[in-house]
């Protein structure tokens, strides 16, 4: 049987990813499921990422499997010069799964074509991030009770993040969401994309502000504004505080709306915002270690 | 001397008895042409000339390799860089098929990614691309997903 991989959200379909959200809801009911017993996992992270890697090893270790790894590359073999080709043909003898976080675009659909057992890309450098991507739908589903009709406002840096590209790559598989961007010109989504939803004939809005638009939404998707983007560190200081959520700008929006961030945050959702309760971005963290048990669960057909 | 003789006088001289003839290669592209096709590699006769003139290209060049026939999937690499080659197959000195070349719907090898930042940049591994738009041509790579376009395109 051709083993299962999750490199790049477009690998999966519609019925994967609500498959997925089914498990998800299940291990959120009962999250000690030892369903990876006598199973090792490697997690392999050539860069650090506190929060991703230790959510896969939570849900590993909920799911009963033991861990072997390193967290970051100058711990591993790689600070010898070994090429991730060989780190991945050894580490794939010894192992049943292997997750991969690395610094280079690309690297995930390669250790996944050079290893026998399944590779799950926990993020290659700015290209893709899948498990993030099935948190977030995760987050969406739970806050909203469904994935049609999502009317989705992105804020921040839409030309960069990753997780917004497919974010609204996944979205756009479900029944008429509407998307609207807020950016600044220089991190505005790029045409790629805008041409993706008109060929399916998807509506978005373009602002360049956060205003008293958002009172449609069902859904605000915060990510920071990364100096390091900017060329011109004028620029950057021009547009540093427009993206910056408030709770009074909140007082009018949707009942059901509820604010995701992939985290970490800097200063572009204020603390004010973390009281009220349609704050979101730390329980979606919570429902990353369920949705990576799914996954799991889904790649390894433990379930 | 009538033109048709002239014709046929100046073809004589580099005439090949069976093989095949690639005509309408940028001069300039000549020995990518060479190394893509492998041709260093052939031990049957082979003749190039380059800097001909060209009505259309201004310059061209020209291979004719003797006792050697392309498959579609083999020739088709090259056109990532002559656009415009045409093969003549040639039977007994005379033409017996012509041939343009065509954009495959994979590249594999030949190009490089332009994202210095992919795994292909910086690991020995074989670039993979889709070709997602002929004219312009436009490249996705399989591993990093980023799409090297025409004027990006740097061969191996």
């Amino acid at each position: 049987m051709k083993k299962k991989d999750l490199i790049s959200i477009t690998d999966y379909s519609k019925e994967d990813y609500l498959r997925i959200l089914e498990l998800a809801a299940d291990f959120e009911e009962n999250p000690n499921q030892r369903l990876l017993e006598g199973k090792v996992v490697a997690s392999l992270f050539f860069e650090p990422s506190t929060r991703t890697r230790l959510s896969f090893e939570t849900a590993i270790n909920r799911l009963g499997g033991r861990i072997i790894g390193f967290s970051d590359a100058g711990s591993s073999s790689v600070s010898k010069g070994e090429t991730l080709h060989d780190t991945t043909r050894m580490v794939s003898n010894y192992v049943d799964l292997i997750v991969m976080r690395h610094p280079l675009e690309g690297s995930a659909r390669y250790a996944a074509e050079v290893a026998d057992v399944p590779v799950i890309n926990a993020g290659d450098g700015a290209n893709q991030h899948p498990t993030q991507t099935l948190l977030d739908m995760y987050s969406i589903l739970k806050t909203q009770g469904t994935l049609d009709n999502i009317n989705i406002f992105i804020i921040g840096d839409l030309k960069y993040g990753r997780t917004v590209h497919s974010l609204l790559m996944a979205l756009s598989e479900f029944e008429n969401p509407i998307f609207n961007f807020i950016a600044p010109e220089e991190l505005a989504m790029p045409e790629e994309y805008k041409l993706f939803l008109k060929d399916k004939g998807i509506r978005y809005f373009e602002h360049t502000e956060i205003n008293e638009n958002i009172n449609h939404a069902d859904i605000i998707y915060m990510t920071r504004v990364q100096k390091e983007r900017f060329m011109d560190p004028i620029e950057y200081e021009k547009v540093k505080n427009v993206y910056i959520l408030k709770n009074n700008m909140l007082k009018d929006t949707k009942p059901n709306m509820r604010i995701l961030h992939p985290l970490p945050r800097i200063n572009e959702i204020h603390t004010d915002v973390d009281k009220n309760e349609k704050a979101y971005y730390f329980t979606q963290a919570r429902n990353g270690v369920f949705t990576r048990q799914a996954i799991i669960a889904h790649i390894l057909n433990l379930k | 001397m009538s033109d048709s003789l002239k014709k046929k006088l100046k073809l004589k001289v580099s005439a090949i008895n069976d093989g095949t003839v690639i005509d309408h290669i940028p001069s300039e592209n000549l020995f990518k042409v060479i190394s893509i096709l492998g041709l260093e590699k052939v031990k049957s006769q082979i003749t190039f000339g380059f800097n001909f003139e060209s009505e259309k290209m201004g310059s061209k060049a020209i291979i004719k390799v003797s006792d050697v026939f392309f498959e579609d999937d083999e020739i088709n690499k090259i056109s990532l860089i002559a656009r415009n080659a045409k093969l003549n197959i040639i039977r007994d000195y005379e033409v017996v098929e012509k041939r343009v070349v065509e954009v495959p719907d994979k590249v594999i090898g030949i190009v490089k990614c332009f994202n210095p930042k992919c795994i292909t940049n910086n690991e020995e591994i074989t670039t993979y691309f889709n070709v997602i738009s002929k004219n312009p041509l436009d490249l996705k790579c399989k591993y990093c997903e980023k799409i090297t376009h025409e004027h990006q395109m740097v061969i191996k």
